[in-house]
């Protein structure tokens, strides 16, 4: 990457761009290790034991959206990055940057839905600071970062290097809800939708996958190989980093894929593909193909996973590894990792 | 059977009449890059009679809209009192000094918006600023922008203007026609274009040049259909204009054409690769005219320079597949973007490298 060029939006939106800014200009900037190396989580040793760390900063706008706020996000979303590391969540911290200004009544119903959501995780917010920035001078009303800390599992084994050919490739719900809904709210798009009867239950699937995590390696161990929540980039990116990462060629099939037909009928009417949209309470798991059957069974015993389902499967080694989609259709196209965030088209 | 296999299977039954009767070779042109880009998505070409070719028209509102327009948003956007709302598509779209989102890091005001109502929520939520909207696209977002307009008339939201340059689709048909270098067989028509149209707007150009017309929706069951209609009207020598898609009525919508009518006049206009075609374009009527961006601003004059090698306008004709530009993939990705066509989220170059490239 070019040292002379700008920040773009495009560079936090999840994609090629994003993963570029890390590898080419963070990781050497601050003497770190190389990327293949990074993960949602890192695992330290401290003290004879072990902790799984984490971090995420949350800037999203509208603070309210239906479905969650930026409160509950920066809960939930730290705790699922510990979630797919394998890890217990333990304890977090949350760091607020408050714009001048912001109401106070907004920011306690928004700590209150940050509290319930911890509460509710079985996780305590420990620590924290809070800063205030001039009005327009940071981003609109509030910024939050959460870090996270977590134990391992015991029987977690995750990794790209376990996943073998013939794996099954699981999903634990619909895609695109909580993009949608938030570009819905961002964009004054209730009006519009409201009218085709779709806005109304267009919900932001926001919500804490701990227990999805957990659930699964208890029953099922080592049989649980490697598992991502497809946020920012959606499942496209999620998947595309699997297969780089692994050198294996991935099949998915998109009649397995679950549906939710209003966020559908949103993303069609966007022009966007659900594939690339971000999700913020869904799993994407690697199990081995003879475990596949029950790990679908678990996850859909959990009210958030009731249309978990076995998406695809992981192929042979290739050099240019890809992930192709069987279409409804019976057609063949190639999913891989957005450039940096979907736009709406024009008609 | 399900539906779509009964489509499949006429579609290889009219080819096998159009190929004993020595057609081996049938180019369709599909207009919409919604089409273009459900195609792609759906992976709908590897479902096709080797033959049966399909190639993109000039149905993309960013793809035909020229560069010097781009320059023009540009050079607003450097205006410090200016805050240019605009479709998303158009941000990355390469202007000869950079894109809206380059000038966005630079300090410009540039604000997404979904609809063209949202620009003028914009201009009166921000006195203090000239909103400048921009106005691309068919019959499908000209009347969007016409009641946006008279909304702000109505409001006396006077800091509310458009760069308006809304085209029509069937003239550009009419070009695409009459040019021998591009073989067009039938054409799939736009879904969204000619709900308000109404198809039979393409009864002139099948009778007077017998080539199907037909309109289709957006899923992948409807794009068949409409190509499966299609190859029907070649294997029957029947071509007409119809509609496959059950949201297009023969005369469309009527409050959307006379809303179109009310405020815009027909007028010559530039399209990217098409150059001028007359009566193509829409601009402002005269009572209108204190909401013209181009006459509430002084603007330079831009030239219209191509950028060099790039054959998005050969794509959005048919000459030529994105994959036959020596650019494709290389030079120009959606990440570095030379043409328009890899930039949209419609655009033929776009739908190409995400759904069929091998990194």
């Amino acid at each position: 990457m070019n040292q002379s060029k700008k920040i773009l939006l495009a560079h936090g939106g999840g994609g090629q761009l994003t993963a570029e800014l890390i590898a080419e200009v963070i990781l050497p900037a601050i003497g770190g290790q190389d990327a293949s190396s990074l993960n949602d989580a890192a695992t330290v040793a401290v003290g004879g034991g072990q902790v799984v760390f984490t971090t995420d900063s949350y800037v999203v706008q509208p603070l309210e959206f239906p479905g969650g706020d930026i409160g509950k996000l920066s809960v939930c979303g730290t705790i699922n990055d510990l979630a797919v590391s394998g890890a217990k969540p333990v304890a977090l911290s949350m760091a607020l940057i408050l714009e001048e200004g912001l109401e106070v009544s907004l920011l306690c119903r928004i700590l209150t839905s940050a509290g319930q959501a911890a509460k509710d995780a079985g996780v305590t917010i420990v620590t924290g600071d809070t800063k205030v920035v001039e009005r327009g001078k940071g981003q609109p009303g509030i910024t939050i970062n959460t870090a996270g800390v977590g134990v391992p599992l015991a029987g977690a084994n995750l990794g790209f290097e376990r996943v073998e050919e013939g794996d099954a490739v699981l999903l634990s719900g619909p895609l695109g809800q909580h993009g949608l809904a938030v570009m819905a709210r961002r964009g004054g798009l209730g009006v519009a939708a409201a009218r085709k009867g779709h806005y109304v239950s267009l919900q932001s699937d926001c919500a804490a996958i701990h227990g999805l995590t957990s659930a699964m390696i208890e029953t099922l161990g080592s049989k649980v190989k490697w598992m991502r929540d497809p946020t920012r980039g959606g499942l496209a990116a999620t998947l595309a980093e699997l297969s780089a990462a692994t050198g294996r060629n991935i099949e998915i099939r998109e009649t397995d894929i679950p549906l939710d037909p209003t966020a559908h009928a949103v993303a069609e009417m966007l022009g966007l593909d659900l594939l690339n949209v971000a999700n913020e309470g869904k799993l994407v798991a690697v199990i081995a193909s003879d475990a596949a059957e029950k790990a679908v069974e678990i996850l859909a015993d959990h009210e958030i996973a009731r249309s978990s389902a076995v998406i695809g499967t992981v192929g042979q080694s290739d050099d240019v590894p890809l992930v192709e989609m069987l279409t409804h259709a019976g057609g063949r196209r190639i999913v891989q990792t957005p450039y940096g965030q979907d736009l709406p088209r024009i008609c | 059977m399900n539906h779509l296999a009964e489509i499949r299977k006429d579609i290889d039954s009219y080819w096998k009449r159009l190929s004993s009767g020595g057609k081996s070779v049938v180019q369709l042109m599909e207009i919409c890059g919604t089409h273009t880009v459900a195609i792609s998505r759906g992976g709908l070409r590897s479902l096709l009679p080797e033959g049966l070719r399909l190639v993109s028209g000039p149905g993309c509102p960013v793809c035909v809209t020229e560069q010097s327009y781009m320059d023009a948003a540009v050079h607003l956007s450097g205006i410090s009192d200016v805050i240019i709302a605009t479709y998303g598509d158009m941000v990355r779209v390469p202007g000869s000094s950079g894109s809206l989102e380059q000038a966005r890091c630079d300090g410009a005001n540039v604000e997404i918006v979904y609809a063209a109502h949202n620009a003028v929520e914009l201009a009166r939520n921000r006195p203090d600023k000239q909103v400048v909207f921009l106005a691309i696209g068919f019959e499908t977002t000209a009347p969007a922008t016409a009641l946006a307009i008279r909304q702000a008339r109505d409001e006396g939201v006077t800091n509310f203007s458009a760069l308006t340059a809304h085209k029509l689709v069937t003239p550009a048909m009419r070009v695409l026609l009459s040019q021998t270098d591009v073989r067009i067989d039938g054409f799939l028509c736009p879904g969204h274009v000619s709900v308000i149209t109404g198809w039979r707007e393409y009864k002139p150009i099948a009778e007077q040049f017998d080539k199907p017309c037909v309109v289709a929706g957006f899923d992948d069951e409807q794009i068949l259909a409409g190509i499966s209609e299609i190859l029907r009207q070649l294997a029957d020598d029947a071509p007409s204009a119809c509609s496959v898609y059950p949201a297009v009525s023969a005369d469309g919508n009527p409050q959307a054409k006379q809303v179109i009518k009310e405020t815009f006049d027909v007028t010559d206009a530039r399209w990217r690769a098409l150059g001028v075609i007359p009566s193509s374009g829409l601009v402002l009527k005269g009572e209108f005219t204190n909401f013209d961006t181009a006459r509430r601003f002084d603007l330079p004059e831009f030239e219209t320079v191509e950028p060099p090698g790039c054959r998005c306008g050969d794509v959005i004709c048919g000459r030529c597949l994105p994959t036959d530009c020596p650019m494709f993939g290389g030079q120009c990705t959606p990440r570095e973007p030379v043409g328009p066509c890899m930039v949209s989220s419609e655009g033929s170059c776009a739908a190409y490298y995400k759904y069929g490239t091998k990194r």
